[in-house]
């Protein structure tokens, strides 16, 4: 779900890495959010509610509002929306509030 | 009602049409700008100076219809792409509406596309004559519609998905 | 500890402009943005903005942010601290900031705070469901990553945000089913209104949403129409087929520096949450504490940028710096500000500034700090 054609913008799309989504190997861009990253490959779920546990997705998308957090290479509440793409990032589904190890 | 759904009554329209006699003369730039907002670049585009000088940046533009030669500078300038150009004058059976267009793909001369009134809905075909894009355009485009001439204040927008 | 005349927090239109104004006088400035990059929300603003010459009017909102951040690169006096987060103020004047996981303080004589707004989002069943976004943050996806949301949105909320954002993702190819306002009246300038209209998208105004549907995301989402008294109708549900739910229904000023700083402040319904007293030159209750942009109230960038101006000027002058032209350069940008908030559009905005802007320093010092009168 990528914007290929833009009558204002230009997307110069630099080097394509490769990270996992809860062991599964996607693609992305260099430059990009985690967030973008897994919008782009149609995944738009990011968390499990603390108690209901409901699903949670992308809502302020600026580092605000804490919808997003994920578990980012073993570290929890990583806000996926601002924390950028980077190669053979290990990106997993967070449920409950996170462990620090 | 414009403020309750985005659509100006012809009573709005009214107050910014140019006179027939005008009309009849050809190309005349016609600004749909219905509302009170601190935004004055049309005045600065126009070299004709026929854009009367903002007293006040929240004052709406009045063209003065007469010194307008409808070259469309402003077509360009304008935020609101509220700014259109009409000229009655272009064929007996068609008129030519020149509309700001900030989509893509955009149309090439000699496409038949639908033609769309201020409410979005198709109110017949269109002929792309010219289509004014490149660099200094910066990204609002003009494209020059060839229309029914009873269609000439209704068109105001077009889509290329109905191309026959 | 790092030392500095003046910190401005927030690298956006007002932070921007701010730091610019501040060190032509000859001030040092440290600018601190928690993202990587300078510009804040206008890199996504690929709309031509309107105001004045002096705004920039007519040019898209990403460019201006392209020249402000090039023009602060460029400038010697201002240090630019990206990825970093102010985290505290301290009662020695300390802001405290975080970047690259390490700790920093900032010891400056002045505080522009310049920290913008943060969307609202609206309670309705189901809400919570991946696919329900602040237009905003669907507006980062789409301009910044080039990224789409879904396939098909319903907006709720028709100020400018709502229509502009709507009117983006038409150019960037996704559909948008309609515009729901449960307000009578459109917020967004009517030539915004106009141009998604004709492109198709219906605003329905006295219209909200009851609800969003769906199992694991947004599936879609039902409409009601609203009475005189803002109460639904019944029987006039709609069901919407769509997978994205957008909210528009406005921001808050981020304030949270202002109030550790023990700053005024006062509940200003038209500025749209708690902001800041000040008086005209942008100060706050706490000397040397100025604010800039939708910290101080939720406006438009143009007003923003030029209230980064006029904060930038007054603290490089409180520290003793100052310029030949300094008398009409200040003038000149009241001139604007009050140009900007003239007309009709501009009524809630001076209404909402009136009961916050105090012209006088020695009225701030009868207050108790923090006070909500």
């Amino acid at each position: 779900m990528r914007v290929y054609e833009h009558p204002i913008l230009d997307f110069t799309r630099e080097k394509k890495i490769k990270f996992t989504y809860n062991g599964r190997e996607l693609e992305g861009f260099e430059g990009e959010t985690v967030a973008a990253a897994l919008h782009a490959n149609g995944i738009r779920t990011m968390r499990e509610s603390i108690h209901l546990h409901r699903p949670r997705g992308l809502f302020c998308n600026i580092g605000n509002c804490s919808s997003c957090l994920m578990i980012v290479d073993g570290k929890p509440n990583v806000r996926v929306c601002v924390e950028k793409l980077r190669e053979g990032m290990n990106v997993m589904t967070q449920k409950g509030k996170g462990e620090l190890k | 009602m414009l403020a309750e759904n985005g659509v100006p009554t012809i009573e709005d329209l009214a107050q910014v049409l140019p006179a027939p006699e005008r009309l009849a003369r050809g190309p005349v730039a016609i600004a749909e700008c219905f509302q009170e907002i601190p935004c004055d670049p049309c005045y600065h585009s126009c070299l004709r100076r026929a854009i009367a000088p903002f007293a006040d940046i929240n004052e709406r533009p009045r063209i003065d219809h007469e010194k307008c030669n409808g070259c469309g500078l402003c077509v360009n300038r304008c935020p609101g792409l509220a700014i259109f150009v009409v000229d009655q004058t272009y064929s007996d059976s068609e008129a030519l509406v020149k509309l700001p267009y900030e989509f893509l793909p955009l149309p090439k001369p000699g496409d038949i596309v639908s033609a769309i009134n201020r409410s979005g809905a198709a109110v017949g075909e269109a002929r792309v004559v010219k289509v004014q894009s490149g660099k200094q355009m910066d990204g609002t485009n003009i494209v020059w519609l060839a229309v029914p001439q009873d269609l000439s204040m209704e068109v105001r927008h077009f889509k290329m998905e109905e191309v026959r | 500890m790092i030392a500095c005349e003046i910190c401005v927090i927030g690298g956006g239109p007002a932070g921007l402009m701010a730091a610019l104004h501040a060190a032509s006088l000859g001030a040092s400035v440290v600018i601190i943005d928690r993202n990587d990059y300078l510009g804040g929300q206008l890199i996504k603003q690929t709309h031509r903005f309107f105001g004045s010459k002096e705004q920039r009017a007519s040019e898209r909102g990403v460019n201006i942010s392209r020249e402000l951040s090039f023009a602060v690169e460029e400038e010697e006096n201002i240090k630019v601290l990206t990825a970093a987060t102010a985290l505290g103020y301290y009662k020695d004047g300390v802001v405290t900031v975080e970047k690259d996981e390490r700790f920093l303080k900032i010891k400056p004589q002045k505080i522009i705070v310049a920290t913008g707004g943060a969307e609202k989002t609206l309670p309705f069943p189901n809400n919570d469901l991946p696919g329900v976004y602040g237009a905003g943050a669907v507006q980062t996806l789409v301009n910044v990553y080039g990224v789409k949301p879904g396939q098909r949105v319903l907006m709720v909320g028709a100020g400018n945000i709502g229509v502009i954002v709507s009117y983006q993702l038409l150019q960037a190819g996704v559909e948008v089913a309609g515009i729901v306002e449960a307000a009578p009246r459109i917020g967004a300038y009517w030539v915004h209104a106009a141009k998604v209209v004709r492109a198709g998208v219906p605003i329905y105004t006295r219209h909200t949403i009851k609800g969003a549907w769906g199992e694991k995301e947004v599936e879609g989402a039902t409409t009601v129409e609203l009475d005189d008294q803002w109460r639904p109708i019944p029987g006039t549900e709609k069901d919407f087929d769509v997978d994205v739910i957008c909210l528009s229904v406005g921001l808050s000023p981020l304030t949270e520096i202002l109030w550790q700083a023990g700053c005024a402040m006062k509940y200003v319904p038209e500025l749209s949450g708690y902001v800041p007293l000040r008086n005209v030159d942008m100060e706050t209750s706490v000397p040397g504490i100025y604010i800039a942009g939708d910290a101080g109230g939720i406006e438009e960038a143009s007003a923003a940028m030029m209230e980064g101006a006029l904060a930038g000027l007054s603290a490089a002058r409180a520290l003793g710096y100052s310029a030949s032209d300094f008398n009409s350069r200040r003038a000149n940008i009241l001139r604007e500000l009050e140009n900007l908030r003239s007309g009709p559009v501009g009524e809630k905005i001076r209404k909402g500034l009136k009961k916050v802007t105090l012209i006088e320093r020695q009225e701030f010092r009868v207050l108790p700090l923090s006070s909500n009168f």
